[in-house]
């Protein structure tokens, strides 16, 4: 099969994965190297394909030969899409070219499991060798890995990869076991602790390292202990292939960045796939509710929200006609209007509108002069959406419950079950 | 009278602080001074004669010198980027106010300085979106050396500030940026600068480019068609010179039906598979452990309280079997869980360093907890411990039972006053319960009853000492008084 080919299937394979980040490693380039490649810590993307979504590493499967049977899954064993499986070398020179190209920031690679959990491992962990040690190649790794895999093959990942990540596939125990059967939520959960302690160790070692003076005279050098996914660990939920609701979502992921200190949790909104399960009924994507998932992610891990706060829906599901912390607001008009002049952070961080470098600007200017709703212009947020929670020099919200128009209506939710 | 202050280039910064520096020197306020720039590069800078630095008044003599804050120097380096003429004008009227306004430098909010914010962000984007959007093409020239070449229109004059992260990125590649401005190369050591290229300089595209394409053909999800989000980061003017970009049409024209045809496509046959191999082998439900193995398995899966959904794992005990002593904590905590063993985290560490103190070694007793998962409670993203309920330590009592009779010790060593209940069956005061063998299980196994280790660790440093002391002799107490054997 000629690389074309290959390509257009393993790509077509990597699609339902939500990730793409390259943010968040150590920042390193090529000068006096024999290869290319730096990070310099914020991630680029490089393009934007029409589904909105950021283009910024090369993401395939090595193959899309797999042996479970996961229904979700278009990769699924029992699923009659073509198969393909790239050799070492081929996703090598791919990541080269597309990097020498600029069209990449490096490589995502995820795979089917063929034969045993470490033979899939360990050829994953080989394209990374071979990029890292034979070319010199200082870009961006991110390695799937497999749950279960032997220590030995996950600390090579590691030494590798800037981020490695265990998908959790689904937001419940219960969902796992109706559609990923033979996938073992513990055994991802114990994979997960096992590399929280190997960042964590690696961490503490590099604050640990005391200076060396090589030569004499020379300046005292620390050795820096071998790096272990510098850009940390993230997982994947599918969102919407089971009745969980956001409720649910939520705390699930809460649980995962309190227990494994994640960088992050992406949300997938289950799509249609080709060659579906019959047990898979399929319909549009719930695209907004995928959209508030991360809204609401986002105010647990900036904003100080609790995730049993964020829903207040009694049927456990996040609005979609306004955002979470909209929703939050207009459930509490009794924490609000908010003085501009005189509330703390947080409180200032609960307003709608108001982002966290606003408020940091709002805190820096009332330390020197009094806060004017004219000054909310010019810090560019939205004006419609504040106004009617604050209290400012000159602004006083009309008495009674805030009013908000919701946004436009969208796509509305598709409900599969 | 106005001031002319004429720079040869509109974006060297060092020419502008010299000149700014001069002029408020003088006193000169910023409503009169002009500035004007040579606007594009080989425009002759002496047209107008030598620059109207030279015509300024001279320093009052009580000017003292200006000490501008770190970040207004920054946000100078960055606004002197952007394409606006005025922005020299905005700079040195900020420079003018910050002599004169003390209060301007702590207001994020001024307009003056948002504008100024606003411009730096402006050119902030476009350094980012050609550090994105340019797009390399090789080249082979005649003389057989490879190269790189890419044709790119920046929005501001970005193209020398950007050059050295092209250059760190692709140290080892001989490349080139051209730009309608400036242009860049690369020879592998040194970064060379010439004027403004022509479109018609933009090289063609060479053979590899097909897989790119076909790439970006392929990580298209047509069902989720998001047209607007992705113009609002790749807006439509960069579009012309990415190649991919030729796609966009035809993929977003078809995603509808392709989306529909997969949503209506009857089911196939599914392919025949052999069973696979399980990634983790469940034990049957129901059936009692045969071995620890065995019962480690059972009680990773154990759902029978809330808890266990939560935890990593479960952690079950470890140690030399048949031995004298089981030690028997409450449960495990954060490093437990996440590590899969008892007594590694500060409380199991106050116990080691004990027991060391004792010469009692850690590999002559069989240590495990009476629940055997970590019951906590998130704050923010922390787990802090939570005691288990009773509930949830009956649930778990048989797990602790099953692995007394595999582990078969001789003695139970309770530590704390969830195990101690665990052991006994009943509630127990460890306070006036300790330091003592009790005798009251049905297995004839004595029970021994002391403190935890996270109690003593929980002291005020006041008291600690003295407790440690007191939980040390009754460690020892309880190696040294064991009753004889019980019958097996």
């Amino acid at each position: 099969m000629d690389l074309q080919r290959k390509l257009a299937i393993l790509a077509d394979a990597a699609k339902y994965d939500a990730s793409c980040a390259s943010s968040g490693s150590q920042p390193r380039d090529s000068v006096g190297g024999r290869g290319i490649g730096s990070t310099e810590g914020a991630g680029i993307c490089h393009s934007y394909a029409p589904d909105g979504r950021c283009i910024s590493l090369l993401k395939v499967l090595l193959t899309n030969h797999c042996q479970y049977d996961c229904l979700y899954c278009v990769n699924r064993a029992s699923s009659n899409v073509p198969r393909a499986r790239f050799r070492v070398e081929e996703v090598v020179q791919l990541t080269l070219d597309f990097y020498r190209r600029n069209c990449i920031e490096g490589l995502f690679l995820s795979s089917g499991i063929v034969k045993s959990p470490d033979h899939t491992m360990e050829q994953v962990v080989e394209v990374a060798r071979a990029l890292r040690e034979d070319h010199d190649f200082r870009g961006y790794i991110h390695l799937k890995t497999i749950p279960d895999a032997s220590d030995e093959l996950i600390a090579r990942a590691g030494r590798y990869a800037d981020r490695l990540s265990i998908n959790v596939e689904m937001p419940t125990t219960e969902g796992l076991r109706a559609l990923a059967p033979e996938k073992d939520e513990s055994a991802i959960r114990r994979s997960m602790a096992r590399l929280r302690l190997r960042i964590d160790d690696t961490r503490e070692e590099a604050r640990r390292v005391v200076p060396i003076r090589a030569l004499p005279g020379a300046a005292p050098a620390a050795a820096k202990p071998p790096p272990f996914a510098p850009a940390g660990q993230s997982t994947q939920m599918i969102v919407g292939a089971d009745a969980t609701d956001d409720r649910r979502i939520l705390a699930s992921s809460a649980t995962l960045y309190g227990a494994y200190k994640l960088r992050r949790v992406y949300y997938s909104a289950f799509s249609p796939i080709p060659d579906a399960a019959r047990a898979l009924p399929l319909a549009a994507p719930p695209l907004m509710r995928e959209h508030r998932l991360y809204q609401a992610d986002w105010l647990m891990r900036f904003y100080g929200f609790d995730h049993q706060e964020i829903v207040a829906e009694p049927d456990g599901l996040l609005r979609l006609d306004v955002d979470p912390k909209l929703a939050w607001a207009l459930a509490h008009a009794d924490r609000f209007p908010v003085d501009l002049n005189h509330a703390p952070r947080e409180m200032l961080l609960r307003v709608p509108g108001l982002g966290v470098k606003a408020v940091e600007r709002l805190l820096q200017a009332r330390r020197v002069r009094r806060v004017r709703a004219d000054d909310l212009r010019r810090l560019h947020v939205p004006a419609r959406k504040v106004l009617p929670f604050v209290v400012a020099d000159r602004h006083r919200p009309a008495p009674g419950a805030p009013v908000i128009s919701p946004e436009p209506p969208r796509a509305a939710q598709a409900s599969l079950f | 009278m106005q001031v002319q202050v004429r720079l040869d280039d509109a974006t060297d910064l060092g020419a502008f602080r010299r000149h700014a520096r001069q002029l408020l020197a003088a006193g000169v306020p910023p409503e009169r001074v002009e500035w004007s720039a040579a606007q594009a590069a080989g425009e002759a800078a002496d047209l107008f004669g030598e620059a109207g630095a030279a015509t300024l008044p001279a320093a009052t003599a009580a000017a003292a010198p200006l000490a501008v804050p770190p970040w207004f120097v920054e946000l100078c380096g960055d606004v002197i980027l952007h394409r606006e003429p005025q922005r020299h004008a905005l700079l040195y009227r900020l420079l003018w106010r910050l002599a004169h306004e003390p209060a301007l430098r702590h207001d994020p909010l001024d307009a003056d300085l948002m504008q100024a914010r606003q411009m730096a962000k402006a050119v902030h984007r476009d350094i980012h979106k050609m550090r994105a959007f340019v797009r390399f093409t090789r080249v082979v020239g005649n003389d057989g050396v490879e190269r790189h070449v890419a044709w790119f229109e920046p929005d501001h004059h970005i193209v020398e500030a950007n050059a050295p992260f092209f250059a760190r990125r692709f140290a080892q590649m001989r490349w080139a940026i051209l730009t309608p401005e400036r242009c860049v190369e690369w020879n592998g050591q040194a970064l060379a600068f010439r004027e403004g290229a022509d479109r018609r300089e933009k090289p063609p595209p060479d053979g590899g480019e097909q897989l790119w394409l076909t790439y970006y053909e392929h990580i298209f999800n047509p069902a989720r068609l998001k047209l607007a989000a992705m113009r609002r980061e790749m807006p439509r003017r960069y579009w012309h010179n990415l190649p991919e970009a030729a796609l966009i049409q035809p993929l977003a024209d078809a995603a509808e039906a392709r989306s529909q045809s997969m949503i209506e496509a009857p089911p196939t046959a599914a392919r025949r598979i052999r069973a696979p191999i399980p990634l983790h082998l469940r034990p049957p439900e129901g059936a009692a452990p045969a071995d620890l193995g065995e019962l480690r398995a059972a009680a990773h899966a154990c759902r029978a309280c809330p808890i266990g959904a939560l935890a990593t794992q479960a952690v079950c005990g470890e140690g030399l079997i048949a031995p004298q002593h089981m030690l028997v904590g409450e449960q495990p905590g954060d490093q437990e869980d996440l590590v899969g063993r008892p007594f590694v985290g500060p409380a199991g560490q106050l116990l080691d360093r004990t027991m060391a103190q004792l010469g009692w070694a850690r590999e002559t007793v069989y240590l495990a907890n009476a629940v055997k998962h970590f019951k906590y409670e998130l704050r923010g993203k922390r787990r802090i411990h939570k005691t288990a309920g009773q509930r949830e330590a009956e649930a778990c009592a048989h797990w602790l039972e099953s692995e007394i009779s595999l582990v078969r010790p001789q003695g139970l060593v309770a530590l704390g006053a969830t195990a101690a209940r665990a052991l006994l069956g009943r509630p127990v005061a460890v306070q006036a319960e300790r330091g003592a063998w009790l005798h009251e299980r049905g297995d004839g196994r004595p029970v021994f009853v002391t403190l935890h280790p996270s109690a003593l660790l929980r002291l005020p440093d006041a008291e600690r000492a003295e407790a440690l002391g007191r939980w040390r002799a009754e460690l020892a107490l309880a190696r040294d008084t064991l009753p004889a054997a019980i019958a097996a």
